[in-house]
């Protein structure tokens, strides 16, 4: 029996022999690898995005510090632990949501911060983690694929959050989540009738969604069918950025020589529009490198979920993964005008600290979970 | 138990790893797309886009010639450009104006009157032409809207070259003045070359020679950053600047015919009769063309416009006077040369004239008559009979149709704009204007230069030229020559003339010497010079009629009742080089009153104290 079991573990060669130097740390040396890539070609094009201003580099250089270390901390955490936490980290990052909509900070005409004194943050970050963990929590006590009950009180549990955040207004904070959901049932094998009728569900939910969005959201979905009714509007910003990505050509302009990022055509710049900036300097060759490192560390983490041990971190690792590339996807699809202008960065290269946090944050938590094995040793 | 467990564990673990694997080929697809999408954007449209790109950085620019500058006869500068630093707003490119200001106010002192200006000038600007809210900007002012400006958008400073005019009044009403452009004017200016241009001539020389002195526009693509500021020149092609003037006009001869007329109200104007140059043209009372430049204030404006000695009407080339007396010599060379007078034929003035079978008496402006006159003596003495009778004698027809060539009726063609024609009564006009038939009467009216008869003191200097030189009738100019920048050499203007033939050249001879018998014993004999003879013919020009048994009094008439006195002269007759005319508005007496201008001018013209390159061959004649 025991024989059996850890043949069963055995099929991992991870599981077998002394753990290596990167699992005694706990961290996962490819992922590493192409995240430190990633950041480093990141702080090169906010280099050029943000006019040179090396205080700017230097402030995301912190963050990144601190975005670095969190995940060295998280990776420390076994899948145990925090599968432990999830109901509580889920409950204070809704508790927080509410008491963000009731006595939260203004900024940019829409309530997401919440003050303490020295630190403010954005409550709806946690629950970029707590949801999925909170989701993988709840299907991992029972066999998978998950039974309709179980996948009706998740979507439950997912919507809560969703809603309150999309009440700040935050869409994309709250496509993000929700996608986090999704993600989790995606990967715990939900059924595909259910997938469907999921689809069904949100297609006829559309229309009411519609009527629930802020003017500003609309006006972006409309100008997304149309940029060009609205060019000095709220058109510009889709005009600008496929004129600075179709002039990039296939070589681009050059490190620091794009026009349209540097003579400030191109609006945020730094920040979600960031991705114009690099196909304009680097060019078709630039982006499909990007490309491919985004793929890689994507299909790491896919490998990473297929190697876990537990339903718990195969479902949370699974659904993390996907959720970074929704932020790849969403980001360039918006900017490169396929997708509807939603507030979502391009993961670990936009400037600002809130999701770099949170996303190195979730890559620590994938790292955890491959790292913190159960040794076929240890079982017989 | 454990054997089932351990299946579905392998089985969940299966299902997960396949929607990893799943997962994997949607992201593959899905990042597929986007490179797609890519594809079409930077490989397929690429060139699109570029053009985009660049229209949005690289903008062109016009770049504004510099106005030609102007000189008198003497190289003396009439017509200056200096450069003024001005605070503009671009109206189309601001929120809140008023707001805008208010802050700008701040920074910048502004009075109200910049806000009179700002709003007058707002109502007729061209679209996107900035509209300056302040004018001469200090050095200090243009740092501290350097550091501060960035704030403003929509509000930039603008170095540009502003027209001065150091003599002012003396030459305003030849040189005209120019102004910013205005709706009106932007309809017929070729648009593309005053791209970068604020000012157009408004009138006299400045609006006649605008085509010479504004240039040719530059241009140059320069690259602006999203907020319309330039960060470096891509590629130019400068302006030409516009072609200097060289005038006919000597600022001097200017200021002596000014001052000779004093606080008089009237016109003098002078002129080379060999060349048709214009050495002076002055309308007084003047006005400073300066405050025109940048717009001038209402309080100003109202000024000049409700003051009635009319300081803004150029009299010498717009105002239209019954030429009187003045038109007589030219009424004598018709006689003679339509053959119904000779030198020799004697009138008999009895103080009155009556046409046949009419009870009207045309007075003589001697009460007592002149007895019998000669030719030469009815223009020495101004007999009215002798020149009733002429006119009567020549008809309506032939008397205008003779007058017309001199240039009666009709614009001189001076490149001064504005220029008015007078009026040379005709049968034909009189038909059309008045729907009337021609009375006899009035052609006796017209032969000694009353009635509808107008003329400006330019058509009656020009007219006076002609007879100086034997018939030929120069069109007058102000400008002698036109300067390309950095051109050695300034090229001169054509000449345009005409000339009159008479069967009998004496006849010339004949007039001429009349005229300088004028001077030398007749109406105008208190100007008679030792130096050099000239000759000339006094007018005066009723402001309103008389009864016909009224008699004019000078000294109970009220000011602006009393007649006009003109005077035209040219001088040394035997080679004349100075020609003129000159009215004093209810100056009394032509002889009196504008006759001495006149000596004043010819005094300083032939005298050489204007003319330095005349001194020495005129030195001596000042010493007889």
């Amino acid at each position: 029996m025991a024989i059996r079991s850890s043949s069963y573990f055995s099929e991992d060669p991870l599981d077998q022999g002394r753990p290596g130097f990167w699992q005694r740390i706990h961290l996962d040396a490819p992922l590493l690898a192409g995240l430190l890539a990633l950041c480093g070609f990141g702080l090169m094009v906010l280099f050029s995005a943000s006019d040179q201003d090396p205080a700017a580099v230097e402030r995301q250089l912190v963050r990144l510090g601190v975005a670095f270390g969190l995940m060295i901390a998280v990776a420390q955490v076994s899948p145990a632990r925090l599968r432990s936490w999830s109901p509580l980290l889920y409950g204070v990052g809704v508790t927080m949501l509410i008491a963000v909509l009731l006595v939260g900070d203004v900024g940019k005409g829409a309530q997401r911060w919440l003050d303490f004194g020295i630190v403010r943050f954005q409550p709806s970050e946690i629950l970029k983690l707590a949801v999925p963990m909170m989701l993988a929590w709840m299907l991992s006590a029972r066999a998978l694929p998950p039974k309709l009950l179980w996948v009706v009180l998740a979507a439950v549990a997912t919507l809560i959050p969703v809603v309150l955040i999309a009440k700040q207004p935050d869409l994309g904070t709250s496509l993000l989540v929700a996608s986090a959901g999704v993600m989790v049932l995606f990967v715990a094998g939900m059924g595909w009738v259910m997938i469907l009728s999921l689809a069904g569900v949100v297609a006829a939910v559309t229309p009411l969604v519609w009527i629930g969005l802020h003017d500003y959201q609309r006006e972006r979905v409309l100008t997304f069918l149309n940029p060009e009714s609205d060019p000095l509007g709220s058109g510009y910003h889709i005009i600008q950025s496929k004129i600075a990505i179709g002039s990039g050509g296939i070589d681009g302009k050059g490190w620091l020589n794009g026009t349209q990022s540097h003579l400030e055509f191109l609006p945020e710049r730094n920040t979600d529009f960031i991705f114009a900036v690099i196909g304009e300097e680097f060019g078709f060759t630039g982006i499909l490198a990007l490309f491919a490192l985004y793929l890689f560390i994507i299909l790491r983490g896919l490998v990473i979920t297929a190697r876990a041990q537990d339903r718990f971190g195969r479902l949370l690792a699974g659904a993390l993964t996907l959720v970074f590339f929704v932020y790849v996807f969403v980001n360039t699809g918006m900017v490169t005008g396929l997708l509807p202008v939603v507030g979502v960065p391009l993961p670990l290269i936009s400037y600002g600290g809130t999701s770099m946090v949170t996303l190195m944050a979730g890559f620590g938590i994938i790292m955890g979970i491959h790292t913190h094995r159960i040794r076929s040793r240890a079982a017989s | 138990m454990l054997e089932a467990n351990l299946e579905d564990r392998k089985r969940e673990a299966r299902l997960v790893a396949s929607r990893a694997w799943i997962a994997a080929a949607l992201v593959i697809a899905a990042l597929s797309l986007v490179v797609v999408r890519l594809m079409h954007l930077q490989v397929d449209q690429h060139d699109h886009f570029s053009v985009l790109s660049r229209d949005n950085r690289v903008k062109v620019q016009p770049l504004p010639p510099a106005r030609g500058l102007v000189y008198d006869a003497n190289g003396i500068l009439l017509a200056d450009n200096h450069p003024s630093f001005s605070l503009e707003i671009t109206i189309e490119k601001v929120d809140d104006l008023d707001a805008t200001i208010e802050e700008l106010s701040r920074v910048i002192r502004i009075e109200p009157r910049d806000r009179a200006r700002f709003e007058r000038q707002k109502q007729q600007r061209m679209r996107f032409q900035g509209v300056p809210i302040r004018l001469n900007l200090t050095p200090a002012e243009v740092a501290r809207f350097a550091v501060d400006g960035h704030r403003f958008a929509g509000v930039d400073i603008r170095a540009e070259l502003v027209r001065t005019y150091p003599l002012g009044e003396h030459t305003a009403h030849v040189l005209g003045y120019v102004g910013r452009i205005n709706e009106q004017e932007l309809a017929r200016i070729d648009k593309s070359n005053y791209a970068g241009s604020h000012f157009i001539g408004k009138g006299g020389l400045e609006k006649a020679h605008e085509a010479l002195l504004h240039g040719q526009v530059g241009y140059q693509q320069v690259e602006v950053n999203a907020r319309g500021r330039v960060i470096r020149t891509l590629e130019s092609q400068p302006p030409v600047s516009g072609k200097d003037l060289h005038l006919y006009l000597d600022i001097g001869l200017q200021q002596v015919a000014k001052e000779a007329l004093g606080e008089e109200r009237g016109a003098v104007v002078a002129l080379d009769p060999r060349n048709g140059g214009i050495l002076a043209l002055v309308s007084n009372p003047s006005f400073d063309p300066n405050l025109f430049v940048e717009g001038i204030s209402q309080t100003d404006y109202q000024a000049l416009l409700s003051s009635p000695d009319k300081p803004l009407f150029n009299r010498a080339v717009r105002g239209q006077y019954p030429p009187g007396s003045t038109i007589k010599q030219f009424v004598a060379l018709a006689g003679l040369a339509a053959g119904v007078t000779t030198s020799r034929r004697a009138t008999y003035c009895s103080g009155a004239f009556s046409l046949p079978g009419h009870s009207h008496r045309f007075r003589c402006w001697r009460r007592g008559g002149h007895g019998a006159l000669s030719l030469e003596q009815a223009l020495v003495q101004s007999c009215d009979v002798y020149f009733y009778d002429l006119a009567n004698r020549l008809g309506i027809d032939r008397l205008s149709g003779f007058l017309s060539d001199f240039g009666f009726g009709a614009p001189t063609g001076i490149d001064v704009a504005g220029e008015l024609g007078g009026l040379m009564p005709t049968r034909e006009w009189k038909q059309r204007v008045r729907k009337q038939a021609w009375y006899p009467g009035e052609t006796l009216i017209v032969g000694i230069g009353q009635g509808s008869f107008l003329a400006t003191p330019l058509q009656l200097a020009v007219a006076t030229a002609a007879i100086a030189n034997h018939g030929k009738v120069i069109r007058p100019q102000v400008a002698r020559a036109a300067q390309a920048p950095g051109a050695s050499a300034a090229e001169q203007l054509p000449l345009v003339s005409h000339t009159i033939n008479l069967a009998d050249e004496h006849q010339w001879g004949l007039i001429i010497d009349a005229m300088a018998k004028v001077v030398e014993s007749g109406t105008a004999r208190r100007i008679r010079s030792t130096d050099y003879r000239i000759a000339g013919k006094t007018g005066t020009s009723q402001v309103f009629s008389l009864g016909q048994n009224q008699r004019y009094n000078a000294a109970t008439l009220p000011k602006h009742l009393k007649d006009h006195a003109l005077f035209v002269a040219f001088a040394p007759v035997e080679d004349p080089r100075i020609a003129l005319a000159v009215i004093v508005e209810n100056g009394g007496g032509g002889g009196a009153t504008a006759a001495p201008v006149a000596r004043r001018i010819i005094d300083a013209y032939l005298g050489g104290a204007s003319e330095p390159s005349a001194q020495s061959d005129t030195g001596g004649e000042r010493g007889d």
